[in-house]
């Protein structure tokens, strides 16, 4: 079926089998492979994207469901090549990664909180990422990533972009 | 932080971790992102019993679904390629990609289909019929045993695969002599590392270069080795591309039946073929469930606590096949009596197949699963005097005096300040005020528990386990390389050859030959070159890269060194010895003024070779192949072996407390003491071990692949395989110390496994701790919500 998604801003005419999860649509048919496939079932988190500045799980949603909504990726939360957003810039310090695999997922659940908490707890920034599982680093890093990044965004006085 | 001051530059400085940049952007490369023109994808059919005869596969309908290319069975695969590589001699017990003629457990692959998409490849695998006939079988380990039971390999002729005991000293006579005794029998569920990404792999075979390529989500050494063996090719007809980002494997991303499944496939079919496991296929037929082990243990001990000798019986349930899985029975051997000073040990190890899913390496390689069985012990010697389970460990510790120390077994730790290390935890965390709120919360109705574990963590070893086990394997180096070319630029460009999965090896091979150049690491560009353009190197299994990639960068580095003094000694017309080398340029000790640059040295070396040493090598090319520190010994005849060259020390306390309605458990204070040596990057090592220390937490209280009585996997998702999320981990301060490895380039020891070895160990104490006032104790790990619930209300009920 034909579909028009809304990815990171810009506009996508595309043909889709109905079945395609929105997952899928955006690494096999915009390229989009910062969002990762982790177990294609809505518990690990690593698909999250954004829908309205919503974190959704992309395994979750058929992409046709996508239509009407403003989606964002990693890709559109990075500010360009070669440069950080204060969130990515913040996990790079404190190393709140180590394979990278639930990374960009994890970043954009924290992006989500953010905007909506510019001063979260430690108790509310691990509710907010209770639905991303890392294998990697007993999340202690990723916490920390969080709150620094809130501090650093707090610092600026600047409105989060959502 | 460390108490030990430093003279490094970058060396153990809070720097980044350079992989993180691409990562945080979402431009890893992991193996789905690999997208070759023409690829095709592979689903797979799998078998729904536990054990059956294969009648015969139609493939008929499935060939007329849309979009289907092939669907390849088990007999082809046989006749086309070798079994697997098999660790111990059993050569009646064939592993394949694909069942052929019998099948061994459920989920196991009978056929493969290759379609246009995965979902036309999913929807035509419905459609293959194989007509099976349901044989009979067996799960449980001790049943497997039993001679009645039925032959998983009948050809075999038995379920044992291994079966051998060790005598370390006087066992009889301290077993005769001594007043008091225990035993202890514990069981250490299936369960697995389970890593976000699953396993994947993308093959093409180039007909005209005689060429197959291969990308893949990989941690496994030897594996184009294997691959080429299996395939009937030569080795150098294998090009496996190491730069590949893997997405966590923590010991089981070792998809060798994948990639023989894959590259026949790829070389039968004529186009590139890409097969990614779906989370049920890693969780079942992807063959990578950790130790499912049961111990017997057995100490004798006098009225002090002092352990002196062990027995223990080591039974190992690896599944439906081999695989080099039994040699997790081999790795603990080299720290057998942990940080304790046991003078005499038996160990039988036993390794039986079952009809359950193939097992593999999973991180700490055994070791976790014996570092519980040492420290329940312990605690079980302290409970039967009555005394503290911390003094019982201090009376038993090795002292820091006596290194290098000798264990039973023939290991020589290298280092440690065990005393220390546990003192600097109880600085942060008073032991007395943290029993005093286990009373309290005791005294408010509550379960409420103390666990103590203290573990050693054996790092960069020369892999005699497998020599120890089987003897036809005379194996005894675990290499690694690093190749450091200066362009003629000046450019710095150093490779590494092998992937990573999370380790920040890098970043490792930059501070290192940063440190040793007294460059900054950040202008090190360090690249992974495919396997035809690699050194040997053994990969991040281990807890080797440290001591191995890093000890490989460290001697590059200096032969570069070496090289740039050289040159600049016969520009300035002085002897070597009078040259010294100082971050990139060299002059001469006597007359300082006198000195060449870097860019001086990169000018002679590439452009001016009339002012180069008579016969020298032009340009500016090192390379170091290493040598395992202390290895290169195979095991004696009586069964003693030094398999490590460094021991990583960990003292785990914490505080729990279950809801003695639900039986729900909540750790409310972690504290962990860590010795790792020289730690080359601090955060990635507090990664490590926090990331360990969540997978010991699984793996004490929600993790198992758990199977019911008709055979069948019964988690089978996230929502039946429960991982740690960020509510089950709890803040752990971790309290380091820092007592160097005189085997290593700088004083490092490894630390991937860290955590890992120590928190089940610990939680189990706990739960039991927490158990104590009821009179109960449970020793079946997972200590799962539904079995210390049920517990708990039956010893309330009596």
């Amino acid at each position: 079926m034909r579909i028009e998604l809304t990815v990171n801003g810009k506009k996508h005419a595309l043909e889709v089998e109905e079945r395609t999860t929105l997952l899928d649509c955006l690494r096999d048919h915009l390229g989009l492979k910062g969002t990762h496939a982790g177990c294609e079932h809505g518990v690990c988190g690593a698909c999250t994207v954004l829908c309205d500045g919503a974190a959704v799980r992309s395994c979750l949603m058929f992409a046709p469901q996508a239509e009407g909504f403003a989606v964002t990726t990693i890709e559109g939360v990075t500010p360009g090549p070669g440069e950080l957003s204060p969130i990515q810039d913040a996990f790079c310090e404190t190393h709140g990664m180590q394979c990278g695999y639930c990374t960009p997922a994890m970043i954009l659940t924290a992006h989500a909180l953010l905007a909506d908490n510019p001063e979260p707890t430690r108790e509310e920034i691990v509710e907010a990422i209770s639905g991303n599982i890392c294998r990697c680093t007993g999340y202690a890093q990723i916490v920390e990533a969080i709150a620094l990044a809130a501090e650093r965004m707090r610092g600026a006085n600047r409105a989060v972009e959502r | 932080m460390t108490e030990t001051l430093h003279h490094f530059r970058y060396v153990a400085s809070d720097r980044r971790v350079r992989e993180d940049r691409r990562f945080v952007a979402g431009k890893g490369q992991f193996v789905a992102d690999v997208d070759l023109p023409g690829m095709k994808h592979v689903a797979l059919v799998t078998c729904p019993y536990p054990a059956a005869r294969i009648r015969s596969i139609d493939k008929t309908a499935a060939l007329k679904m849309p979009g289907i290319h092939y669907v390849l069975d088990g007999a082809e695969l046989a006749e086309a390629t070798a079994p697997l590589m098999n660790g111990l001699d059993t050569p009646d017990v064939p592993r394949r990609p694909l069942a052929h003629e019998v099948a061994r457990y459920s989920g196991e692959w009978m056929a493969a289909v290759v379609a246009d998409t995965r979902a036309l490849a999913d929807d035509a695998a419905e459609a293959v019929e194989v007509d099976y006939e349901p044989l009979p079988f067996v799960l449980d380990a001790e049943q497997a045993m039993d001679e009645k039971s039925p032959l998983v390999h009948a050809a075999h002729g038995s379920n044992v695969l291994l079966d051998k005991s060790f005598v370390w000293g006087p066992v009889d006579e301290d077993f005769a002599d001594s007043p008091r005794k225990l035993s202890l029998r514990l069981k250490w569920a299936r369960s697995a590392t389970v890593p976000i990404e699953t396993f994947g792999v993308v093959a093409n075979w180039d007909a005209w270069r005689d060429m197959l390529d291969v990308w893949a989500s990989i941690q496994m050494p030897r594996y184009a080795d294997q691959i080429a063996a299996a395939l009937k090719i030569p080795l150098s007809s294998v090009r496996v591309h190491h730069d590949v980002d893997v997405g966590g494997s923590y010991g089981v991303k070792r998809g060798i039946k994948h990639t023989v499944l894959a590259g026949y496939l790829a070389r039968r079919l004529g186009f590139p073929v890409r097969l990614i496991e779906d989370r049920l296929e890693n969780m079942r037929g992807g063959d990578a469930h950790g130790p499912e082990r049961l111990f017997d243990v057995e100490v004798t001990f006098d009225d002090n606590g002092v352990v002196r000798s062990m027995k223990m019986r080591a039974l190992e349930n690896v599944g439906a096949y081999a695989g080099r899985s039994p040699f997790q029975l081999g790795k603990p051997v080299g720290a057998i009596v942990g940080p304790y000073k046991i003078r005499s040990v038996q160990y039988r190890a036993i390794a039986v197949v079952t009809n359950k899913t193939t097992q593999e390496a999973v991180r700490g390689f055994g070791q976790g699963p014996t570092n519980v069985a040492l420290e329940r012990m312990m605690d079980e010697v302290a409970d039967a005097l009555g005394l503290d389970p911390l003094e019982v460990r201090r009376r038993n510790l090795i002292r820091h005096e006596e290194f290098p120390y000798t264990i039973p077994s023939g290991s020589a730790y290298d280092s440690g300040d065990y005393e220390t290390v546990i003192d600097k935890v109880l600085a942060d965390t008073d032991y007395a005020a943290l029993k005093a709120e286990r009373d309290r919360l005791r005294g408010e109705g509550k379960l409420a528990g103390i666990g103590i574990a203290a573990c050693l963590e054996p790092s960069g070893g020369n892999a005699t386990f497998e020599a120890l086990l089987n003897p036809n394997i005379t194996t005894s180096t675990f290499m690694d390389s690093c190749r450091i070319n200066v362009d003629g630029s000046g450019a710095i460009t150093a490779t590494m050859h092998t992937t990573s999965s999370g380790q920040g090896h890098e970043t490792l091979v930059g501070t290192v030959i940063g440190e040793a150049l007294g460059l900054d690491p950040d202008i090190i560009r360090v690249t992974r070159p495919d396997s035809l353009n690699s050194l040997p190197s053994g990969t991040p299994v281990g807890s080797r890269m440290a001591i191995m990639l890093g000890g490989a960068a460290f001697h590059a580095a200096e032969k570069l060194k070496t090289k740039l003094m050289t040159i600049a000694a016969h520009d300035l017309r002085i002897p070597f010895d009078r040259a010294v080398y100082d971050q990139g340029n060299v002059y001469d000790r006597e007359a300082p003024q006198n000195w060449r640059t870097w860019a001086d040295l990169v000018t002679i070396a590439y452009r001016n070779y009339h002012r180069m040493p008579p016969g020298f090598e032009p340009g500016l090319a090192v390379s170091h192949v290493m040598q395992v520190p202390t290895g290169g010994v195979l095991p004696t005849a009586d069964g003693r072996v030094h398999m490590y060259p460094c021991f990583a020390f960990e003292f785990h306390l914490l505080l729990i407390a279950i809801d003695p309605d639900l039986g729900t458990p909540q750790i409310l204070r972690y504290r962990v003491g860590h010795d790792c040596g020289t730690q080359i990057n601090p955060k990635i090592v507090r990664g490590m071990t926090m990331g360990g220390i969540a997978h010991g937490i699984g793996a004490a209280l929600y993790e198992e692949f758990a199977y019911n009585d008709e055979g069948q996997l019964i988690a089978q998702s996230f929502m039946d395989y429960l991982l740690p999320s960020a509510h089950e981990v709890p803040p752990v301060k971790i309290i380091d110390h820092e007592t160097p490895s005189p085997h290593t380039v700088l004083g490092q020891k490894g630390s991937g496994e860290s955590g890992y070895l120590g928190a089940p160990a610990a939680v189990a104490n706990a739960i039991n701790d927490a158990l104590r006032p009821l009179g109960v104790s449970i020793n079946t790990l997972p200590l799962t919500v539904s079995k210390l619930g049920d517990l708990i209300a039956q010893a309330r009920g009596r």
